[in-house]
């Protein structure tokens, strides 16, 4: 296989990528990382570096598009900025630091859990009818999204919780250049009550700003290759082009069972190459 | 001001902060692509190597080398200067929320910004051991 054939490849696993991290609010890093480390035998070390290009693409490219359907919630996204980036920076650090092996693995069992979570939740019309802290007011999170029958109004609780949940998911982030959307999803959708499309948008949003306080620390370390992040940046941005039209249609069911899915195979990835010492 | 205009104005915001990300998304796209091709037409029919990490040279380490790749012109010095330009558009975008907040005289927001402004330009450049 030449390097044509090599970046074709890439392209196309990248597209798919982005078009299921887009829909799920996931990133592509899901994708990304399994399919250069397995499928292609790329150090794992590259392949972070251009999982963690490809997350910010995916996040710009479809924040684009969720901030104009009006899905995205701008306060919520800048204040819990504050404890990803500060997260990632501290995962950058770490990397250097833990055995990645130990990393996987505490990861992969985190993920499980939130794919079970997301599973075993409760319907979205139980989780808008609880009011909003006196916190969640006064940091004036609430907000509307739109509804079939016009805007529907929803509430935000327990913010010092989701905010540490964040500060995790920034920290996982930094560590293993993924967008840790799953967890940032999960701290919004089932701590904090905001409705999942409301998350999902949100979430996507913030992932490009988390992986960039991290991707400095990573392109000087000499993480980033051009050769593999240019087909997964392209191949990324129209896959998740594609995916933030499918948003706005897609039934929010059927996105938490894409989503269930998606996290629980990246999972069982984590752990997998963790225990056989391939990560 | 009334919560309608305060709504008004937070919407008109969301849009900026849209266009900004697309304008950055296309503009870094448009560079990966051209240095893309440059790459593959030099460089395609070879073998491709990255079973072993060696780590990128330093050349494609820092702002400096990758501005100077990529005006020599080499392909992977072009792709280089479009993946340091995507990772710049969220930075842009939570450099513009400060001034949107100051505008809306939202201090406790602009505040927000700008820690996550601070925390971002850590990433970017503090990192120089």
């Amino acid at each position: 296989m030449n390097i044509l054939q090599f970046t074709g490849v890439i392209a196309f696993g990248s597209f798919l990528a982005g078009f299921l991290g887009s829909i799920t609010g996931l990133g592509g890093g899901v994708v990304i990382v399994p399919l250069l480390a397995l499928a292609l035998g790329v150090d794992v070390r590259y392949a972070v570096g251009a999982s963690l290009v490809s997350v910010i693409a995916t996040s710009s490219g479809a924040a684009a598009a969720y901030v104009k359907e009006g899905f995205s919630n701008v306060r919520i996204g800048i204040f819990l900025e504050m404890a990803t980036s500060a997260g990632a920076l501290i995962g950058a650090f770490l990397a250097t630091r833990l055995p990645v092996s130990a990393i996987g693995v505490i990861f992969g069992l985190v993920l499980l859990y939130s794919a079970y979570q997301a599973i075993s939740m409760k319907s979205e019309q139980s989780l808008s009818l609880h009011s909003s802290d006196r916190l969640a007011v006064r940091l004036k999170m609430e907000g509307t999204y739109p509804g079939e029958e016009g805007p529907v109004k929803y509430h935000v609780r327990s913010v010092p919780q989701g905010f540490g949940l964040m500060a995790v998911a920034g920290t996982l982030s930094g560590l293993l250049g993924i967008g840790s959307g799953a967890i940032k999803v999960i701290a919004m959708d089932q701590i904090m009550g905001i409705p999942f499309k409301v998350s999902t948008a949100t979430s996507n949003f913030m992932i490009g700003v988390t992986a960039a306080a991290s991707a400095g620390i990573y392109l000087s370390r000499g993480y980033i290759d051009p050769g593999l992040a240019m087909p997964v940046t392209l191949g990324v941005l129209a896959g998740s082009a594609l995916g933030a039209r499918f948003l706005t249609t897609a039934r929010t069911p059927v996105l938490r069972r894409i989503f269930s899915a998606a996290i629980s195979i990246l999972a069982l990835e984590m752990i997998y190459n963790s225990l056989t010492g391939r990560l | 001001m009334t919560p309608e205009s305060n709504d008004l104005a937070v919407e008109k915001m969301d849009i900026v902060v849209g266009n900004l990300l697309r304008a950055g998304v296309v503009l870094s796209g448009a560079i990966v692509f051209i240095g893309a091709i440059v790459y593959l037409a030099r460089h395609g029919m070879e073998m491709p190597s990255y079973h072993a990490f060696r780590g990128e040279p330093y050349d494609l380490r820092t702002v400096r080398g990758i501005l100077a790749d990529a005006f020599a012109p080499r392909g992977r010095g072009i792709i280089q200067l479009g993946l340091l330009l995507l990772i710049a558009t969220p930075v842009a975008r939570v450099a513009y929320l400060i001034y949107a907040f100051a505008r809306q005289r939202d201090r406790l927001y602009a505040l927000v910004a700008l820690t996550v402004l601070l925390l971002l330009v850590y990433g970017l450049v503090g990192d120089r051991v």
